[in-house]
């Protein structure tokens, strides 16, 4: 009898353990939502666009949203406007150089001043931005939504348990700090480029 | 008995001013027809969509041509470039005499 008493002490506290423990949430959407939106001023009329090859993840506990980690990773050949030969620019050696530079990515190795509302977590994101082979430390704003049992619904598959991250923010960063056309051009297109973010990570169950 | 010389333009100069006519009229018309766009011509038109579970706000690009200012210029002075051209053909005169 004690012994049986133990066990299920031992299971309660398992399961315990298992549903406070941080959950992965991988990045590349099934749906394709997912996309960075960039915009910059320019002669005539903003130039804005989207970078929709997102991958990465991200460990994120909603008993402890502080200790989430996890890496974004953006195809530089996704980012796309709505003119083909600008997408050409973009793209090409004078601007992001997508075939030397593959990848724009977002290390994040901490939140800080994290605040929890329900099931919205907004902080301060810190870790590093590698954009054309330039890292750099940075902070953005961020807003973290988690949507338990979400997963399924979505892709219209109910019976298909898991969870849901939604990730907002919106920075700024001056394209001179990661060598993009450094101080060329910069009477026709503004030397900052702001960077709209908003994707959702799934962690399906079992 | 009097001369009079009367001018007529030459077949040549006549097209050209009016390919440059219908040139100038068919662009601004396209350009206007297709939405007046007063920003760089597309290929392909942004469209903001919702996803319902999540919130988000995406874009996704619907492939359509959209001519832009830099289209309007080009057809203008393309159509300019032509009646300049035109203005090359000599008038032909022809000389009357009447008594």
């Amino acid at each position: 009898m004690k012994n049986h008493v133990i066990a299920t002490l031992f299971s309660i506290a398992a399961i315990g353990a298992l549903s406070a423990a941080p959950q992965t949430f991988d990045f590349k959407d099934p749906k394709g939502v997912n996309a960075i939106q960039f915009h910059l001023d320019s002669v005539l009329e903003p130039i804005s666009g989207t970078a929709s090859g997102i991958t990465g993840t991200v460990s994120f506990d909603p008993a402890n949203p502080a200790a989430t980690t996890g890496k974004i990773v953006v195809a530089t050949n996704s980012l796309t406007v709505s003119n083909a030969m600008m997408t050409d620019h973009l793209r090409g050696d004078r601007w992001l150089n997508a075939p030397v530079n593959p990848e724009i990515s977002f290390e994040l190795a901490k939140l800080d001043n994290v605040k929890t509302s329900g099931n919205d977590t907004t902080a301060t994101a810190v870790g590093k931005l590698s954009i054309k082979g330039v890292t750099k430390d940075v902070s953005v704003p961020v807003k973290l939504t988690y949507l338990a049992g979400a997963f399924g619904k979505r892709i219209n598959k109910p019976e298909v348990g898991g969870d849901l991250l939604v990730v907002r923010g919106e920075f700024t960063i001056n394209r001179s700090d990661y060598g993009i056309n450094p101080g060329q051009m910069e009477d026709k297109v503004n030397p900052e480029i702001k960077l709209t973010l908003a994707i959702v990570g799934g962690a399906p169950k079992a | 008995m009097s001369n009079s010389t009367t001018h007529k333009p030459s077949p040549a100069r006549l097209g050209l001013q009016l390919a440059a006519a219908v040139l100038l009229i068919g662009v601004v018309g396209f350009w206007t027809a297709k939405g007046a766009h007063t920003g760089w011509s597309m290929n392909q038109v942004p469209v903001k969509q919702l996803d319902e579970i999540t919130g988000i706000e995406f874009v996704t690009y619907e492939k359509r041509f959209v001519p832009g200012i830099e289209f309007l210029a080009g057809g203008a002075g393309l159509a300019a470039g032509l009646f300049v051209v035109s203005l090359l053909f000599k008038r032909q005169s022809t000389q009357t005499t009447s008594s």
